[in-house]
């Protein structure tokens, strides 16, 4: 049965209806039509579907909408900013060409963001284990390492 | 360079092209065959459009896999034409606006396409010079193209393409000799231009198939039978609708089920409901428990003739031999595949990810009796695919549902176990070589056997090979290609006097068709793993016996570069460095891989710590295109040979998700090195593929040298188990 559920999505309020139990991954990617979150397994076994949750990397394919009412979820778009330019990350990842098909990369950005905001230099293990949820096929994983490596190398030389 | 090409070359670029634009006083090639998709598609309008706004569109039957031939297609244009690469649009496989460029596979996008796309420009340029030379009335000699504008060589003059065309396009055909910029000239092609489509997806701009949206969309699911050949005998429509609401329609044909609904989560919900509330007949059991090596020597062969080189000598002869293994592999993409149709006012309009949408557009005419000028396909990138996936399947599907359904644009999104369970697998593989040596530890005579299902079940055009065709009440009848790639790099690319090389095809238990480099991921892996068992017989290092069995200095070249940027790495306890070589179809790229493997067989840890590949494909349209396809093929080949099998029960896949299929995760990824080896006065041809077998038989020959034992059946960290 749908209900009413308010969400907060990248810094804005959003009331939607829907099934309490729809997987929030369905309610960003066709009711606020966002892009960023893939579908890639629906298990949360490949990360392709992670969000921001209160600045946690977190799967979204399998958590009921209703459970995030009061979370503050950011998507690939909500890193972008206002004047349109990337998030370091996300700047990293372009200059880098971290990605083959790049359908992986959203939960690449995203988990690279959480471990960012965690630990600001984080060496090649932690960057491997903050990264080991998230799949890719195209083995890229060599260009995503050093697309982390440098993000937060620009971030310490702020 | 062999004379031919040598020919070729100098003839029509070195000589006349002077400081302008114009090389009309070069003398014509002495040798010039024009590209393939050029002889099918010879009108540079087919290729390349002049637009208003400035900027020049490019047309390609190919389709973005993430191997980045729109970012390559575009340098070639924007390099004949010396046009700002950042106003060249590329526009990608549509069936109402490319030219038909069948499939986008076996690397061949940059050999086929972006050669044609080079001549077309080129061809372009030289109509485009003569045109202002009459309009400007100065001899064509005195222009030259600067930035996308042709100008006067003192520069007081200068015109658009636009305005030299005033809205017309260039109809002419391109016809040998074309003249092409000298390659001393290139600004661009031969760099690492990066790919404009990072950034769309970076930010989660619209960009695959899986992004896009319609108003009124509703969504779809397949309920797949649960085994191969299942028959579906219940299913309780009525039941199914007041069970879930919001589903629309159920259509059912034969053992085809799909169900359409008004939300996503409500036709997943709707699978669900049906896959447990329907009843199904047993469908074909699969071998489980069957040692599948036996299991598949056993089946009946296709007749095929060997191939057979000097006078083989007799099984008193001191033949060494092993016999070797790789079992069924996914694609595996990271996405499942996804469509998206609506029929409407007689027409039929699908978005699909498919490698080959114009054949696909005929197998769909086919399978649903409607004329292909009635069925409109758009290629739109999907998750990265590595061969033949369920692309086309899906496609299929939901054309299917569309027709029963007209007037909605409907999005099937195939679930995790759909794709891994409904793939087409690449074909489990036996291989058995053996080789003698002669005193002089060179080897003389060469034998070699290896067992395989097809490697194509492409639908080519036809309905035949498509899931939900062979499930319809009057079904399609599966068709199975010969061998389709299974030989393929199965004849080894060393001076062997004595050779004898037989395939058996047979026609295995599961679903088979094109996985990235089809054969020649099991024949490299199986050959080079071979020849460092005969290396250390022979007496010699890895590198030293290769070599001395190649005559081709190309391939000599890649071998002597990894030996060289390997020299130096320093080996602990419990590690090894092992090499291998291959020339991909043995017509295309040259590369060797050495890899550094960490083994503790007692526990049964392996560690892939880095991989070094050479790689030689010609001559280089984008550099870093070149290298991260080979970093990518590397580290796909390390996680295919140390972990990935499919597995099944008597009654179907049990491969259904991540965790019963894994695949390489970070903490298992070797680092990567690649040196490129650019050769611009040959060939280009594609990269692609190339590392896949080499990228295997280097670890299995790192893992030997770290602790003394070959595997050689596949999954590496099976057998280490085993062993």
């Amino acid at each position: 049965m749908n209900t009413t559920i308010q969400l907060q999505v990248n810094g804005k309020k959003h009331t939607v209806e829907a099934d309490p139990a729809t997987p929030l991954l369905y309610v960003l990617r066709n009711q606020l039509a966002l892009n960023g979150p893939k579908y890639g397994c629906g298990l949360q076994q490949c990360g392709a579907c992670m969000v921001l949750l209160n600045g946690k990397a977190e799967p979204s394919c399998m958590l009921p909408v209703a459970a995030v009412k009061d979370k503050d979820i950011i998507t690939l778009e909500g890193l972008v900013k206002p004047d349109n330019t990337l998030h370091p990350v996300q700047q990293a990842f372009v200059e880098e060409q971290a990605a083959q098909c790049g359908y992986c990369m959203n939960g690449m950005v995203i988990s690279a963001v959480a471990l960012l905001n965690e630990k600001s230099q984080p060496n090649d293990a932690e960057i491997r284990a903050g990264l080991q949820r998230a799949l890719c096929r195209c083995g890229t994983h060599s260009r995503i390492i050093k697309a982390v490596k440098s993000a937060a190398a620009k971030q310490q030389g702020k | 360079m062999n004379r031919r090409n040598f020919l070729k070359n100098t003839g029509c670029l070195a000589i006349g092209f002077s400081l302008n634009g114009s090389f009309i006083d070069a003398p014509a090639p002495l040798f010039q065959e024009l590209p393939q998709s050029i002889k099918r598609h010879p009108n540079i309008n087919a290729w390349l459009e002049v637009l208003a706004n400035g900027q020049i569109r490019i047309f390609t039957g190919k389709l973005e896999l993430g191997q980045g031939i729109g970012t390559a297609i575009a340098q070639v244009a924007a390099e004949e034409l010396d046009f700002p690469i950042k106003s060249v649009e590329v526009v990608l496989a549509d069936t109402a606006r490319t030219p038909d460029e069948g499939y986008t596979v076996g690397s061949g996008s940059i050999e086929q396409s972006a050669m044609a796309v080079r001549y077309a420009a080129a061809a372009a340029r030289q109509k485009l010079l003569e045109l202002a030379s009459h309009q400007l009335s100065i001899p064509i000699d005195q222009l030259t193209i600067t930035d996308g504008k042709i100008c006067t060589l003192s520069g007081d003059r200068a015109v658009t393409f636009y305005q030299l065309l005033n809205g017309k396009q260039i109809t002419d055909k391109v016809q040998s000799p074309v003249i092409l910029k000298p390659k001393d000239k290139y600004k661009l092609v031969g760099k690492a231009i990066p790919r404009n489509e990072l950034y769309r997806m970076v930010r989660g701009d619209e960009y695959y198939v899986q992004d896009l949206r319609f108003p009124g969309m509703v969504y779809a699911s397949i309920v797949r039978p649960p085994a191969y050949e299942a028959k579906l005998l219940q299913l309780d429509e009525k039941a199914l609708l007041k069970s879930n609401p919001g589903v629309l329609k159920t259509v059912v044909n034969g053992n085809f089920v799909g169900i359409i609904a008004r939300e996503e989560y409500q036709a997943i919900k709707a699978q669900r409901w049906l896959q447990q509330n329907s009843k199904w007949s047993a469908g074909t059991r699969l071998p489980a428990g069957t040692d599948l090596i036996a299991y598949l020597k056993s089946l009946p062969e296709q007749p095929d003739e060997p191939g057979i080189k000097g006078t083989m000598p007799g099984d008193d002869a001191n033949w060494i031999k092993a016999q070797y293994f790789k079992p069924y592999h996914m694609h595996a993409s990271i996405g499942p595949s996804c469509a998206l149709a609506i029929y409407d006012n007689g027409q039929l309009h699908v978005w699909s990810h498919s490698q080959g949408i114009y054949p696909l557009r005929n197998s769909l005419s086919k399978l649903l009796q409607l004329p292909t000028e009635k069925i409109h396909i758009t290629g739109v990138p999907g998750s990265g695919c590595y061969g033949h996936n369920g692309a086309d399947d899906v496609a299929a599907d939901v054309a299917l549902l569309a027709m029963a359904y007209p007037g909605k644009h409907i999005k099937l999104q195939w679930t995790r176990a759909d794709e891994h369970a409904w793939e087409p697998y690449g074909s489990a593989m036996i291989m058995e070589a053996a080789a003698v040596l002669d005193s002089s530890g060179k080897i003389s005579s060469w034998k070699y056997d290896l067992w395989s299902d097809t490697h194509s079940i492409r639908p080519g055009g036809e309905a035949n090979n498509l899931i939900s065709a062979q499930s319809l009440a009057t079904p399609f009848k599966a068709k199975q290609g010969h061998g389709g790639g299974a030989a393929r790099n199965s004849e080894p690319y060393y001076t062997i006097p004595n050779q004898l090389i037989k395939a058996h095809i047979f026609q295995g238990p599961l679903r088979a068709s094109a996985l990235r480099s089809l054969g020649a991921y099991a024949n490299v892996f199986a050959i080079e793993s071979f020849m460092d068992e005969l290396a250390e017989k022979a007496g010699k290092d890895p590198f030293t016996f290769r070599l001395a069995h190649l005559s081709d200095d190309r391939a000599k070249a890649v071998i002597r570069k990894v030996q060289e940027i390997t020299a130096n790495v320093t080996l602990p306890a419990n590690t090894g460095l092992g090499i291998a070589f291959s020339r991909y179809k043995n017509s295309a790229s040259y590369c060797a891989v050495a890899a550094q493997v960490f083994v503790q067989p007692e526990k049964g840890t392996i560690q892939v710590q880095k991989m070094w590949a050479a790689i030689d494909s010609g001559e280089v349209i984008n550099t870093d295109g070149v290298i991260n396809q080979t970093e990518g093929g590397m580290i796909q080949s390390a996680s295919w040979t140390l972990m990935e099998q499919v597995k099944y029960d008597a009654q179907h896949i049990t491969s259904r998700d991540w965790a019963s299929y894994p695949i390489m995760r970070f903490d298992q990824v070797p680092e990567v090195e690649v040196v490129v080896i650019a050769q611009p006065n040959e060939k280009a041809m594609g990269a692609g593929e190339a590392a896949q077998g080499p990228a295997a038989a280097a670890i299995a020959n790192a893992v030997y040298k770290a602790c003394g034992k070959r595997i050689r059946h596949l999954p590496i960290l099976d057998h280490l188990m085993k062993s």
